[in-house]
């Protein structure tokens, strides 16, 4: 098989990659994979103690590698799949963005998944973790810095306008709204727990959704 | 205070009157923190370190935990400081590297410093001298505190202190103990018992942590879970391995005593030798030698060299601190060389034969 971006090379890296409940697979060379920052070759002897804990982690889970890659945390713009090979995030939205893959790495690392421990004396430093961080591409800068999750875009598999809110939206509270996107939320922690991606995907992509309505 | 002030008085955090200094050499509480707004280090924007940095500097100087304490920009340090800094366990290696915009605040004494811009944005670490598990905590947590008032953390109401690596995440904090176990090495029981302590969450290093090899039987043991227990929690474990660690380290010198006094006996006497008479000692030899010599110090044997002078010994025979106290850069054959002669004056050995005249 040819790569489908180049179309010159021998496709030899194979994706999943979930866009708006829609499965897509990509077939790249491996020069373009690395463009798109997907690198199948690492080196084993430089990986750090967490990426050997992401590796064991991913695989438990290989359906949930292949398909997770490309989710991209939308205040710095980082990959999953980038996570994956540095094993460091980018920044504190990282954290909720690669929330579902996260939590099985820590849970292997530490046994555990809540903090118990000392925080900030000062309560006025207490959760906000947002503070200014521009966009994915955007220089230092006060956008919005959300939490959600979202695919990559812009490249050409993945591409789509985003859906419009549904009518009753603006009926509800935003107290009603948050509400919402908890059980949401927990609905998309149990899809990603029974490796129901598809489902987890057009959950996330309702999230999406009613946080942009909610802003 | 300029950093090659350091070389001039005695190594505070070695010195010689801390508890149980024969047998632990330091212990180090690090507090891996983030400046919420900002992100971590590996993802930031051109600029947005540095603006970091001047930062922490300008909070760390109106703290009192760091008092008088050196500022330094690492990129306008010579690679010869950068490798004395790692050689003190001040930086890690990661620190001494060409990344951008990184920094260290050290006060006055070495007990306390601040990492900027490494793997997270600030690290706050205490070193202290022999066992101290709680004398460090408490004052890199006084530090932390006095920080925060300054610089808005990152915090996650879940999750905590949010660091660059999960592995972090939590308390953020990584404490270690560097101790010394001869007697488990000798008697080869010391393979089966590090698995051990890596079960029950600890990880074990070598001498310059992570990634460093195991030198003159020194071990570094540190908690590797950050999240789901106190820092009291992790404290109490890692004290209590320690406490265990030691107990059976006693337990194989004893019975090494009782089956082969005078084999050990004559290991550290020929170390001792070697130490005295020499032309030429390597770096790793030396780490080595002076091993077998701080074991004859635990075992209660008289007339070796203080435990002070093993340690100074055992920070300044590394290659860039020979060459600070030298004050120039020398070759390795050079610094052996040195490096014999240094010894031979620590140890007050005057009549080494010579055939230069």
């Amino acid at each position: 098989m040819r790569c489908q971006q180049c179309s010159n090379a021998e496709a030899t890296v194979h994706l999943k990659e979930v866009t708006d409940g829609k499965l897509r697979e990509l077939h790249l060379c491996e020069t373009c994979a690395n463009e798109k920052g997907f690198h199948p070759v690492i080196e084993q002897n430089k990986l750090s103690i967490a990426t050997q804990f992401i590796w064991m982690a991913e695989n438990l889970y290989p359906e949930t590698s292949s398909k997770v890659g490309a989710v991209q945390c939308s205040a710095c713009g980082l990959r999953y799949s980038q996570f994956s090979r540095v094993g460091r995030v980018g920044c504190p939205e990282c954290y909720d963005a690669f929330q579902p893959q996260l939590q099985k790495i820590l849970l292997r690392v530490h046994g555990a998944t809540k903090h118990k421990g000392r925080l900030p004396v000062d309560p006025s430093a207490a959760p906000t973790m947002t503070g200014t961080l521009g966009g994915p591409e955007s220089p230092a800068g006060g956008s919005t810095g959300g939490t959600t999750t979202k695919t990559r875009e812009g490249g050409p598999a993945s591409a789509q306008p985003a859906e419009s809110a549904p009518a009753d939206l603006s009926a509800l509270t935003p107290e009603q709204v948050a509400a919402h996107v908890r059980e949401l939320e927990e609905k998309l922690r149990r899809a990603v727990e029974t490796e129901a991606y598809e489902d987890a995907a057009r959950i996330r992509d309702e999230i999406r959704r009613l946080r942009g309505g909610a802003e | 205070m300029p950093i090659r002030d350091l070389i001039q008085g005695p190594i505070r955090w070695l010195e010689g009157s801390a508890p149980k200094n024969d047998r632990v050499l330091s212990t180090r509480i690090r507090l891996a923190r983030n400046v919420a707004g900002v992100r971590f280090v590996g993802k930031a924007l051109p600029g947005e370190l540095e603006g970091l940095r001047e930062r922490a500097f300008e909070s760390a100087g109106q703290v009192s935990s760091f008092r008088g304490a050196a500022k330094v920009r690492m990129e306008e340090l010579p690679l010869l400081d950068r490798q004395f800094l790692l050689e003190r366990h001040l930086v890690s290696h990661d620190l001494t590297g060409e990344a951008q915009a990184r920094g260290l605040v050290l006060d006055p004494e070495e007990k306390l410093s601040l990492l900027v811009n490494e793997e997270d944005h600030l690290r706050i670490q205490a070193l202290y001298p022999g066992f101290q598990l709680e004398e460090a905590f408490e004052r890199a947590r006084i530090a932390d505190q006095e920080l925060e008032s300054k610089l808005q953390y990152a915090i996650h109401p879940e999750l905590g202190y949010l660091t660059a690596c999960p592995t972090n995440v939590g308390t953020g904090m990584r404490a270690s103990v560097l101790v010394h176990l001869p007697g488990l090495v000798l008697s080869q029981r010391i393979k089966k018992i590090l698995t051990g302590i890596q079960q029950v969450g600890l990880t074990v290093r070598g001498f310059y942590g992570e990634g460093s090899e195991v030198v003159g039987n020194f071990f570094q043991i540190s908690n590797q879970v950050t999240l789901g227990e106190s820092e009291e929690e992790t404290l109490g474990k890692l004290e209590q391995a320690i406490g265990q660690l030691l107990e059976w380290e006693n337990r194989s010198q004893e019975g090494l005593l009782r089956d082969a006094g005078l084999q050990v006996e004559d290991k550290i006497l020929r170390a001792l030798g070697t130490l005295k008479y020499s032309r030429l000692l390597g770096s790793q030899e030396l780490i080595g030698l002076l091993s077998a010599v701080r074991f004859g110090h635990t075992l209660g044997m008289r007339n070796v060299p203080s435990i002070a002078v093993l340690n100074d010994l055992l920070l300044k025979g590394q290659p860039a601190h020979l060459q600070r106290i030298a004050g120039r850069e020398m070759s390795s054959e050079e610094r052996n060389a040195f490096r014999a002669a240094r010894v031979q004056k620590a140890l007050g050995v005057e009549d080494v034969p010579s055939l230069q005249g």
